[in-house]
């Protein structure tokens, strides 16, 4: 029987929808208007919502300062590259766990989860002193290891939930058919796959975009993220919040751009499984 | 060449037995039917000869080579799915051609082959299409394409008339058993409807437990069950199997008897009963009787109409040289017992 869905209750729904909404959009909306203030109206108090001089100001001064371009690009290698290593180890994984799964399959998805659990900083005299061993210090190979391997876990179950909802039978059929390994999956597992794998990449490149502990721990200035170029507008002489908003809201526009577009997607693969 | 030899055949996953020890001989040619009810262990043998099981021992030997330990693609053998398992994302072309890409088939031989299985199988008309694009019968279609296009040693088909309704169900039946006439390949086919295995096979298999209980053409097994087993899985609507009283008098411990091998009167007769229900057919009328000679409805059918209904008094005879006998193991007993009395 299908639900009774009053009139007045959908409203209520909606507005609470709405108000959890803007709750979590204010932070950035918060950050978005404080980029367009001056610095003394940024810490005015009680602090003022729109009717404040708009100035460009904050965001031609950080472009002086500072290269905006060389940490974007820097975001880019990061996140496309932790990704893109992410999905080699992962492919293969998740499907074995998938498709010839074992007693011990449940505990060893759990277990790669609970390294999750660990706090980043309990690990990182260790890995700070490797990176010097290995001389990886502000390099993007280092952060890319680094990133790709806190980022593996996800990238595994993401893709072992979706390869889970592929008949196995398909894969026999592959295999009766005469593929082989590598063409069972390269050609019937991955196409079939493909909405999986495109949302499992959103969500990883957005959270190696966003990684600032690891990003911030181990980089100067070569390897650098827009998770340092944000970091650099909070000085020992104070903080400069509209130049630190500006440099924010710069860092997160081209993901905030991507997942806009992508948005569909990302809700797909995220409530994937969860209904058939 | 389609042989198909198998040798002690095992099959354990962990402690559960599912085939506990078998030996079948296929020859080439054969239609072969794997019939049992479910969980009988009639899938899992076909996926252990495909190979998309190991065995736990014993051997498979097709063509007098040992496949026992040979990857599904080596054996030469091609299978339909119960689910058809086409790739969702290729064309129904892509689909049938798939095979034979992977084969390294060179493009105009496998154009020549896929438009000629599509034109056999009334397909060129969807060759473009993908597979959620087509109704049940044309997925069928195009999985049997995919199967035919290689020209296996053997097919091999699980339950694949099964997600499909009844009168397509019929179609698509004739259309299997006119393919293995005009290839004469070995085919092996499961099914827990023994309709589908009587109309179709040249050789029944029947399996319970992983055991086989009867192999024979599809009229040895209707005229001479080898158990109680057989006698009640073979033949539509069921044989009637009667124990205590009945039976004694054939000198038996179980007596059966075939609901078209007993003679229906209303005015007299061996047994006396009540109809329960009646289903008019007009080619055919189906009794289930109500006797105190038996605890369950007895089933009998008459050819054309029969006017009795529900309530009304019938009398059962059977038909003496009809009638199984059956031991107190339940294996068959040879003659057919002179009724005492």
């Amino acid at each position: 029987m299908a639900r009774n869905v009053t009139k007045g209750r959908k409203i209520g729904t909606t507005i609470l929808a709405w108000f959890v909404g803007l709750v979590i959009f204010f932070p950035i909306l918060w950050t978005f208007l404080t980029s367009f203030k001056t610095e003394l109206q940024a810490i005015s108090i009680p602090p003022v919502f729109v009717g404040f001089d708009w100035t460009l100001e904050n965001y031609a001064t950080i472009q002086t300062q500072s290269n905006y371009f060389h940490f974007m690009a820097n975001s880019i290698y990061l996140s496309l590259g932790s990704t893109a290593l992410g999905l080699i180890f992962a492919i293969p994984a998740a499907w074995a766990m998938a498709f010839s799964p074992t007693k011990r399959t449940k505990d060893v998805l759990l277990w790669m989860l609970s390294t999750k659990m660990l706090p980043a900083v309990g690990v990182l005299i260790p890995v700070y002193l490797m990176f010097i061993r290995f001389g990886l210090l502000d390099s993007r190979l280092g952060l890319i290891v680094v990133l790709f391997l806190i980022n593996l876990p996800i990238i595994v179950w993401m893709l072992y939930t979706y390869f889970k909802e592929i008949p196995g039978e398909i894969l026999e059929a592959a295999r009766m058919d005469g593929a082989s390994l590598r063409k069972e999956i390269t050609q019937v597992l991955a196409p079939m796959a493909v909405p999986g794998i495109a949302s499992t990449i959103l969500l990883n490149v957005i959270l190696s975009w966003n990684e600032a502990f690891w990003t911030l721990n181990l980089t100067t200035s070569n390897a650098a993220p827009l998770t340092a170029f944000i970091a650099s507008f909070s000085s020992p002489q104070g903080n400069f919040y509209a130049k630190l908003s500006a440099a924010s809201m710069l860092a997160i526009a081209p993901i905030l751009i991507v997942g806009w577009f992508s948005q569909k997607q990302l809700v797909r693969g995220l409530t994937f499984g969860a209904v058939k | 060449m389609g042989q198909i030899h198998l040798e002690k055949v095992r099959k354990a996953f962990g402690d559960v037995v599912i085939i506990p020890e078998l030996d079948l001989q296929i020859e080439d040619g054969e239609f072969v039917v794997f019939v049992g009810p479910s969980g009988c262990g009639k899938s899992t043998l076909l996926r252990l000869i495909a190979g998309l099981e190991d065995v736990t021992g014993g051997k498979i030997v097709i063509d007098g080579k040992d496949a026992t330990t040979l990857p599904p693609a080596k054996r030469g053998l091609a299978m339909v799915f119960q689910s058809y398992a086409l790739y969702p994302h290729m064309s129904v072309r892509k689909n049938i051609a798939f095979p034979l890409k992977m084969a390294g088939m060179d493009k105009a031989e496998i154009d020549k082959r896929v438009d000629y299985a599509a034109k056999t199988l009334n397909l060129d008309n969807y060759i473009d299409r993908r597979p959620g694009q087509l109704s049940g019968g044309q997925r069928q279609r195009v999985a049997i394409g995919r199967a035919i296009v290689r020209e296996p040693e053997a097919f091999l088909f699980d339950e694949p008339l099964s997600n499909l309704d009844a009168a397509l169900r019929v179609g698509m039946r004739l259309e299997i058993s006119e393919l293995h006439q005009r290839l004469k390949t070995t085919m092996i086919y499961v099914t827990h409807d023994q309709v589908e295995a009587m109309t179709m096979a040249d050789k029944i298999v029947v399996l319970r437990a992983g055991n086989i209980e009867q192999v024979g053409s599809p009229l040895e097994l209707y005229l001479h069950p080898r158990n109680t087993f057989v006698a009640g899985f073979i033949g539509s609507p069921k044989m009637n199997l009667l124990g205590g009283n009945e039976a004694a008098k054939y000198q038996a411990a179980t007596m059966g008897v075939r609901p078209e091998h007993i003679r229906l009167s209303t005015a007299d007769g061996a047994w006396k009963g009540t109809v329960k229900v009646s289903e008019h057919l007009g080619s055919d009328t189906f009794l289930h009787v109500e006797s105190p000679v038996h605890d369950e409805p007895l089933t009998v059918r008459a050819g054309g109409e029969f006017p009795v209904h529900a309530g009304d008094v019938v009398y059962l005879t059977p038909e003496p040289d009809k009638v199984h006998r059956f031991d107190d193991k339940g294996l068959a007993m040879k003659g057919n017992g002179r009724a005492i009395g």
